[in-house]
């Protein structure tokens, strides 16, 4: 028997496979499809302080090997979150999640990672200072180390529960984010979010997404995500969560081998709602068939 | 909903673009006309969401336009091909509220959900009168399939090439009274009918999606009850909540 368990900052997962945050909703969709409890833990839809409808429509593409999402963090605010989702979720799925929360000001960020730090069933707090479709927030913590350390020393003061950063691609050094992030009091990182990126529709002749920008995810973004997250492994001691384009349980080995502990799976699940389900179960025979008895030991093999 | 490996039977056109697709599989999903399902097609990362035109125990017909690689591929597609599908997506027209005598309006590839939807209110015996609009003659399909099921269906043509001249709103008056209206169409078409008819309806909407079954909120939009995502809480909205 193989061991495909992993642990993250104390919360031990039976597999590393959790779906990426934004591609899951709150999981009521595919509780529908299969039991959520074989999953290693769920990062909930990106939830801010406020309600947010997101941006106008079309909000998707498509590309050769991915997609583009222009949703805009879409949810229903930190309280009707509390109050509502988490809560339903929690029949369906008895393990520690993962919440992920967003914001447009130092304020906004505490005051959901204060929210979620109340809710018994959060297991960590993943903070995304890295969505590239909202103006004005998000991402501009994102892309400097100083932003970032100061989103991380917020959240940590109101916060006892782990603090994982979710980090941005779109910048020109994510090691040195990284680690600023680690010095600031981060408990782990996650990382990748989207690529920004953009389509031209010929017929029109303007952009594709009413936002004009997107995020790029699927295939084509795993060997940019791989890349990263082996150098920011080389670059921190915290824990990693890697993520992009993962789509198989080949590719979620590649990541553990760069110095992913566990492994979001994200666009995959849009095209394939089982693709989570689908990996879990091939995870065993891909282990075996690569001789790896304990998924813990890969962790950063590659380097 | 349900994922399912589908056997294509036939695929011929009916227009020089429109084509008619039939798949054996299981559609035990599928509840209400007015749902899709999202095709699997090889080479391309998203799946392309098609409405149902009909389904029975085993069988599913589906009519769409070749607008682009997606529905080109699939007009290449043989008998025998097996297509992966998600089955029984959106809500579909809730035919309870249709009253003795509905209207039914659908423009171009619009058309084909209310296909189904007519063979339900006529197994329940109701007056169905169907306006069918098309840009000009060569596009025209469906006419005598909707007039088997029994209903009154009038075509118009935006050239006058075939049938009444004009929009299908040109064609209200002589649908005469109805009880309540079912669309499915380009959004210039459904936002016309929302102004030129009266009665109540439910109007079928289109979006770009990302899942098409609710998890991405890749296609939602804005309406009197609240954001509502095209893909799982439509597509048909009912005409009180639309905002334009």
């Amino acid at each position: 028997m193989v061991d495909t368990r992993v642990e993250l900052s104390g919360i031990r997962l039976d597999n590393p496979i959790i779906p990426a945050s934004g591609t899951f909703g709150f999981g009521s969709e595919f509780a529908e499809l299969y039991d959520l409890n074989l999953l290693g833990s769920i990062s909930i839809k990106g939830t801010t302080a406020q309600e947010r409808f997101g941006n106008p429509t079309p909000r998707i593409a498509e590309c050769t090997g991915g997609m583009l999402n222009s949703v805009g963090l879409q949810n229903p605010g930190v309280k009707a979150v509390c109050e509502h989702e988490l809560p339903e979720l929690e029949k369906v799925f008895k393990k520690p999640v993962i919440a992920n929360i967003s914001g447009f000001s130092i304020d906004e960020y505490v005051q959901c990672a204060r929210a979620m730090d109340a809710m018994p069933q959060v297991g960590i707090i993943e903070v995304n200072v890295s969505c590239p479709n909202v103006h004005g927030g998000g991402m501009s913590f994102g892309v400097t180390s100083e932003g970032a350390a100061e989103v991380t020393r917020a959240v940590k003061e109101v916060t006892g529960k782990p603090v994982y950063i979710k980090l941005s691609p779109n910048v020109t050094d994510i090691a040195s984010i990284a680690s600023a992030c680690e010095n600031a009091g981060a408990d782990g990182l996650s990382l990748i979010n989207t690529l920004l990126a953009m389509r031209i529709d010929l017929k029109t002749r303007k952009p594709v997404l009413a936002n004009k920008m997107g995020g790029l995810s699927g295939p084509a973004v795993f060997p940019v995500a791989l890349r990263m997250v082996y150098q920011v492994y080389e670059a921190v001691k915290i824990p990693i969560i890697g993520m992009g384009g993962v789509g198989c349980a080949e590719e979620v080995i590649e990541m553990m081998l760069a110095g992913a502990s566990a492994v979001q799976v994200g666009a995959a699940n849009l095209v394939d709602p089982f693709a989570c389900k689908t990996i879990i179960e091939a995870l065993p025979q891909t282990m075996e068939k690569y001789g790896i008895q304990s998924l813990k030991e890969i962790i950063g093999g590659a380097h | 909903m349900k994922q399912g490996i589908f056997t294509l039977e036939t695929n011929e056109g009916l227009t020089e673009s429109v084509y008619k697709m039939t798949l054996r599989g299981d559609t035990s999903a599928i509840t209400a006309p007015g749902q899709f399902v999202n095709i699997k097609l090889n080479g391309l990362y998203l799946r392309r969401p098609i409405s149902v035109c009909d389904a029975d125990c085993e069988r599913l017909t589906l009519i769409y336009k070749v607008v682009g690689k997606g529905t080109e591929k699939m007009s290449a597609m043989r008998g025998g091909e097996k297509l992966e599908l998600l089955t029984g997506l959106g809500n579909g027209y809730d035919v309870s509220k249709s009253g003795d005598a509905p209207l039914l309006v659908g423009g171009g590839v619009g058309i084909p959900p209310l296909y189904m939807l007519c063979k339900r209110l006529r197994e329940q015996g109701k007056a169905v009168s169907v306006i069918l609009g098309f840009n000009s003659k060569s596009e025209v399909f469906y006419e005598n399939e909707f007039a088997a099921l029994g209903a009154r269906v009038i075509v118009t043509t935006v050239d006058g090439s075939y049938g009444l001249r004009g929009f299908v709103t040109d064609a209200l008056e002589s649908a005469g009274a109805y009880s309540y209206s079912y669309a499915c169409g380009p959004e210039p078409m459904l936002k016309a009918l929302y102004t030129a008819s009266a009665a109540n309806g439910q109007f079928s909407f289109e979006e770009r999606m990302g899942c098409g079954f609710g998890a991405c909120m890749g296609c939602t939009c804005k309406t009197l009850y609240g954001n509502k995502r095209i893909c799982k809480d439509g597509p048909v909205l009912e005409k009180g909540e639309i905002i334009w």
